[in-house]
């Protein structure tokens, strides 16, 4: 059992609120999920500069150089704002894949958790409530974010265990169920050449989703086609730079509630995660199908 | 009307206090306030009362229902009315998968839709859904009718039992040993007697009867070699 929360904002004016909104949001999916938990909010941009969120079990000796010594790595500036055990760095665009090498060279017990145009991404272990506050999560802005809570089934409670997962540039991931053909697709995508880091099944969900993308296909037929590749269980809420998209397997076992109102479209595992936002007593409010993919985008 | 407010009192104390409602309570008239889609609100009661939930619910709403009449103005999650025993669920609004899964007797009625698994295990309650239901619903269900007066999803009625299923739009898919039968006039009637009391505007002739071919949980001694 997982517990999934997603916000898209169609209402500019709600784009201060959506942190506290899906913090609200996710600290309600406790019962779900109280092991771990994680958010992916698609904030700030600026042209031309890109965004990577680090991680790390000893901030303090890993980042009090690490703007510095990468600058000086990828031969442009860094810039780091730290935030409890993550870090984002903002550097020149085309400079992100170097830095991703520099980082595991320099860094190498440091985890690199996204990198994109607006993309940052938060999770560690622990209660939803308590990881909310040590990355003051309720204070962050954006047009859209997801959040997950863990219950971990196939990998173990770690911070690389916890969800939304990305494997290509502001994509993320996250997903309620357990997929049994994980291992083997993971070998298959690694041998295709693409970046898997755990021995998460939800990961290797992602990556798909990823490769199938870097082989033309969109957010939509990627989804579609996950519904033939992928064996098991799952609900699967995805984030892009301007998207956000939700499908089911065909048994949908996993519950899914959304509702949708001129301001907003809101995901939930249940419906109790969605009481707080504003105007939910005439939203329309509905079960997503099973097999059929959703998706909304700027 | 005794009015309850989740919010403010909890959960706990809800189930607490209908519950301890007797046969003869003379608070027989009740309303839950705030449910904020809460699981498990009034469960397991076993009084002739009225209970009026403003609002939608979240997990197990209603379940081992005995005697009570709990209408929900809202949708409903996961497992309405699961293994109610008698009494009446009235769900105003949206069912979520497994509405009256189990059911021993009693009546659930969906206003809205009920998604998957409607009625899964069904063993002797009666189910009137005013509009459509999902895949795999009535799977191996037991005895009871379930009624449906939109379209049915795929897998109707697989591995089914002694369950009488009445449809009145499309049906996407058979189960494995679910097929169509002849309408009688005794199922005219009983289907005349269930919307009438679900408060359905259909006419029973306009449904069509599904059932059991009675294939697959009948011995055949030409198998007896495959066990």
């Amino acid at each position: 059992m997982c517990g999934i929360v997603g916000l898209f904002l169609k209402d500019q004016t709600l784009e201060p609120r959506l942190g506290s909104m899906l913090t609200d949001m996710l600290i309600t999916m406790t019962d779900r999920g109280p092991d771990s938990a994680g958010i992916a909010i698609y904030g700030s941009q600026s042209a031309g500069q890109a965004k990577m969120t680090v991680q790390s079990d000893s901030p303090d000796a890993d980042f009090a150089t690490l703007a510095s010594d990468l600058s000086a790595a990828v031969g442009t500036e860094v810039n780091l704002r730290a935030n409890d055990t993550h870090a984002v760095l903002s550097m020149q665009a085309d400079k992100v894949d170097t830095a991703r090498q520099a980082i595991r060279e320099m860094r190498p017990a440091m985890r690199v958790m996204s990198d994109g145009d607006a993309i940052e991404i938060y999770k560690e272990v622990g209660l939803p409530k308590d990881v909310a506050a040590r990355f003051s999560l309720s204070s962050m802005h954006g047009s859209h974010g997801i959040g997950h809570t863990r219950m971990a089934t196939e990998s173990a409670v770690t911070t690389e265990g916890a969800h939304p997962f990305s494997t290509g540039g502001d994509q993320c991931l996250v997903h309620n169920g357990s997929l049994s053909n994980h291992n083997a697709l993971r070998r298959k995508l690694m041998r295709e050449g693409v970046r898997i880091e755990s021995m998460n099944d939800t990961e290797v969900g992602a990556a798909y989703l990823t490769w199938k993308m870097q082989n033309g296909a969109t957010l939509g037929e990627a989804l579609e086609s996950s519904l033939e590749d992928l064996d098991g269980f799952f609900t699967f809420v995805v984030g892009t730079k301007d998207g956000f998209g939700v499908v089911r397997d065909p048994i949908a076992c996993k519950p899914a509630v959304m509702a949708e109102t001129d301001q907003y479209v809101a995901f939930g595992s249940e419906y109790r995660a969605l009481v707080n936002l504003p105007g939910i007593e005439d939203a329309r409010v509905w079960e997503p199908e099973p097999a059929t993919v959703y998706f909304w985008s700027h | 009307m005794q009015s309850y407010d989740v919010a403010e009192n909890g959960l706990r104390g809800l189930n607490a206090t209908l519950q301890a409602q007797s046969a003869d309570t003379n608070q027989t008239s009740w309303e839950v306030v705030n449910p904020k889609g809460s699981h498990a609100i009034a469960v397991g009661l076993d009084a002739p009362i009225d209970v009026t939930v403003r609002g939608s619910t979240g997990y197990y709403c209603a379940g081992m229902n005995k005697q009570a009449t709990i209408r929900v103005e809202g949708s409903v999650g996961p497992g309405v009315a699961e293994n109610m025993m008698s009494g009446t669920v009235i769900v105003e609004g949206d069912a979520s998968q497994y509405a009256g899964a189990t059911g021993h007797g009693g009546l659930l009625v969906i206003k809205g839709n009920a998604s998957s698994r409607c009625g899964i295990s069904m063993k002797g309650i009666d189910i009137v859904v005013h509009g459509n239901i999902g895949h795999m619903s009535a799977f191996m269900a037991q005895a009871g009718t379930l009624v449906v007066c939109g379209d049915a999803g795929d897998a109707l009625g697989d591995s089914l039992y002694e369950a009488r299923l009445f449809v009145r739009g499309s049906v996407k898919s058979l189960g494995a040993d679910c097929i169509e039968k002849e309408m009688r006039p005794e199922h005219l009637t009983l289907l005349a007697d269930l919307l009438e009391r679900a408060g359905a505007d259909a006419k029973p002739e306009e449904f069509k009867r599904y059932g059991s071919a009675r294939q697959l949980y009948n011995f055949d001694v030409d198998n007896a070699a495959e066990y």
